[in-house]
């Protein structure tokens, strides 16, 4: 029993140090690289270690590939941070002040605990899911952390005693408010598809073929309900082209009183929120942890043949699968991030009321009809 | 005037256009990627990735025409061309230049300049200097473009460093053959005529030479 704690503990501390943490840090990196070859340029490659000894020349050999990609910029970034100095202006109030990047980290990293990033493992008789939390409930609990993070960017903006700031938090909540209505009423049709609220059931039902060789995805079954959710996670995300709360060319935003690595915390959190809706993404429209075709037992192809597959294997394809579809949806949202400009406010709460609600309702009495026409004794 | 335009049905919808931007950006983004991989490893050199130059190593090509920090050309024998005619400091619009003209032993030549100071923290670049020289004795095409120094003293210029652009920080030690005011020497009288003609006296006329002596013995 205990051993079966140490590897859940194990295997959940792995999954956000080893993957969620790690993705949010390269962020730093990818979001220079991407948008320098995005706009034919070369981007950071300044910062490098090398060891100035002789002996030392086959280290340096291999910290060069590293130093040319410039992914010791992150670094150099940390450090920076944390050798600023942690400035607190004279009239804010101290302790919500420190308090709020803490609140918006907590919120962003323990959402990740009701994610599913694999199926079952069987280590030596032992059956261990690969969720942090066996939350039945785990999609209303995505989405609770998720409101709850909004504390953080209020109390950021109410606690600096900052105009810009208060303007910046006052822009996030009733950005996050407007669009979360939009982002939980386009789930409901998926819901209501598969019947459960468990992420880790949601990603079973997955599982099965429309016309014996689609994957039952939730981006096939419901396409109109998944652009309509990427756009209102990505005005979860703050980033632009929903940056209004950060607005960093005119009010810098919720964190401009803020310095040190208390700004690179809610720096981390963008990074970390834009992680956590692409697994929010891959969860409920692009099948999870599921590859195509393939059963605990093996690949078994709808033209016939199969390939059987070891249980082990299995488990690991599904993590593969799952971590190569986040990668996809953070270089994605990246993409969006570096082509679009930024909504003007009237224009955002245009989108967020007029035009995403609307269609998130008309997409869930449309589900419902057409389920209760077609299929009236469920699929 | 940028006249608005009312967006059309196609484009209100937003998701065509913005996959039309997602598509102009991944292109690029994917091009760029494969070409920057393959310089890696030695290949399609010819193709450029980013149209970035990397400054300090590969600065960017400089017009012929560009205005950079200046130099004063020099004679033969290594003494500058300048006259001591004031007309660049006459012009200079900023009043960066300042000149001491002294006489020069050749009696060919009326005078050459003692102590020639550009203060760059003023210089304004307009090239009117180098327009007026008659003896194309000041010139602006050093192709040094990174002046920058910790104080307003290190932003002057004297005639060491006009003379020598590679010479980009104030020396140590006077080097300059013949009698000028060296700043660096707190304005103290340094060189010989002496030994700028020491090799090749046919130059000189007798005149000059006698006029040399003259000179070399009131001190200078």
């Amino acid at each position: 029993m205990i051993s079966v704690i140490a590897v859940k503990a194990g295997l959940a501390g792995a999954f956000i140090l080893g993957f969620v943490l790690q993705l949010g840090g390269l962020h730093a990196w990818v979001e220079r690289k991407q948008s320098a070859l995005m706009q034919d340029r070369i981007g950071a490659n300044r910062a490098y270690i090398r060891l100035p000894w002789k002996w030392a020349a086959p280290i340096n050999w291999l910290l060069r590939p590293l130093n040319v990609l410039g992914l010791f910029h992150p670094v150099a970034d940390a450090v920076k941070m944390f050798t600023k100095e942690d400035f607190i202006p004279a009239n804010a109030d101290r302790f919500l002040h420190t308090l709020a990047p803490f609140l918006s980290m907590f919120f962003a990293l323990v959402a990740f605990a009701g994610i599913p990033f694999g199926d079952r493992l069987v280590l030596s008789g032992q059956v261990i899911d690969l969720q942090i939390a066996k939350i039945d409930i785990a999609l209303l609990y995505v989405f609770a952390m998720m409101s709850l993070g909004v504390y953080g960017v209020i109390l950021a903006g109410f606690s600096s005693k900052n105009n810009y700031a208060i303007l910046g938090s006052l822009r996030a909540s009733a950005q996050m408010i407007s669009y979360e209505i939009a982002l939980g009423i386009s789930i409901i049709g998926l819901v209501m598809l598969y019947g459960t609220l468990d992420l880790q059931e949601m990603v079973r039902a997955q599982g099965r073929y429309l016309f014996g060789f689609l994957p039952m995805w939730g981006i096939f079954l419901q396409p109109v309900a998944f652009f309509v959710f990427m756009a209102a996670a990505l005005a979860e995300t703050k980033r632009i082209p929903f940056d209004l709360p950060e607005g960093e060319s005119e009010i810098v935003g919720y964190f401009v009183e803020y310095s040190g690595m208390k700004f690179g915390i809610f720096f981390m959190v963008d990074f970390l929120e834009t992680v956590l809706i692409s697994c929010l993404l891959t969860t409920l429209f692009l099948g999870g942890w599921q590859v195509p075709f393939l059963s605990p037992s093996g690949f078994y192809f709808p033209w016939g043949g199969s390939v059987p597959v070891n249980n082990l294997v299995y488990a690991l394809m599904g993590v593969g699968s799952f971590s190569l579809k986040v990668i996809f949806f953070c270089w994605l949202f990246m993409t969006i991030r570096w082509t679009l400009p930024r909504f003007r406010y009237d224009q955002l709460m245009k989108l967020g009321w007029k035009v995403l609600f609307p269609i998130a309702l008309a997409n869930v009495a449309v589900t419902a009809l057409v389920m209760a026409v077609f299929f009236p004794k469920g699929w | 005037m940028i006249r608005k335009r009312e967006l059309t049905f196609w484009e209100n919808l937003y998701l065509p256009e913005i996959f039309r931007g997602v598509y102009i950006t991944s292109v690029h983004f994917f091009r760029n990627l494969g070409i920057h991989t393959a310089h890696r490893f030695g290949l399609m050199k010819d193709v450029q990735a980013g149209v970035t130059f990397q400054y300090p190593e590969n600065p960017r090509p400089l017009a012929p025409r560009f205005r950079s920090r200046h130099r004063l050309t020099v004679r033969e024998e290594g003494t500058p061309r300048c006259v001591g005619c004031m007309l660049c400091e006459t012009v200079c619009p900023a009043k960066c230049i300042t000149i001491v003209a002294g006489e020069h032993p050749d009696p060919n030549v009326e005078k050459y300049p003692v102590k020639f100071d550009i203060d760059l923290g003023v210089c304004v670049y307009c090239g009117y200097c180098v327009e007026v020289c008659p003896e194309d004795a000041i010139r602006m095409d050093t192709n040094i473009l990174d002046v920058a120094a910790y104080t307003r003293d290190e932003m002057k210029l004297d005639i060491h460093e006009l003379m020598d652009p590679k010479l980009r920080k104030a020396t140590k030690k006077c080097d300059l053959k013949f009698p000028h005011k060296c700043s660096f020497h707190k304005e103290e009288m340094t060189g010989d005529w002496k030994q700028v003609y020491n090799k090749d006296r046919k130059q000189i006329t007798e005149e000059g030479w006698k006029r040399l002596r003259e000179l070399t013995s009131k001190g200078h």
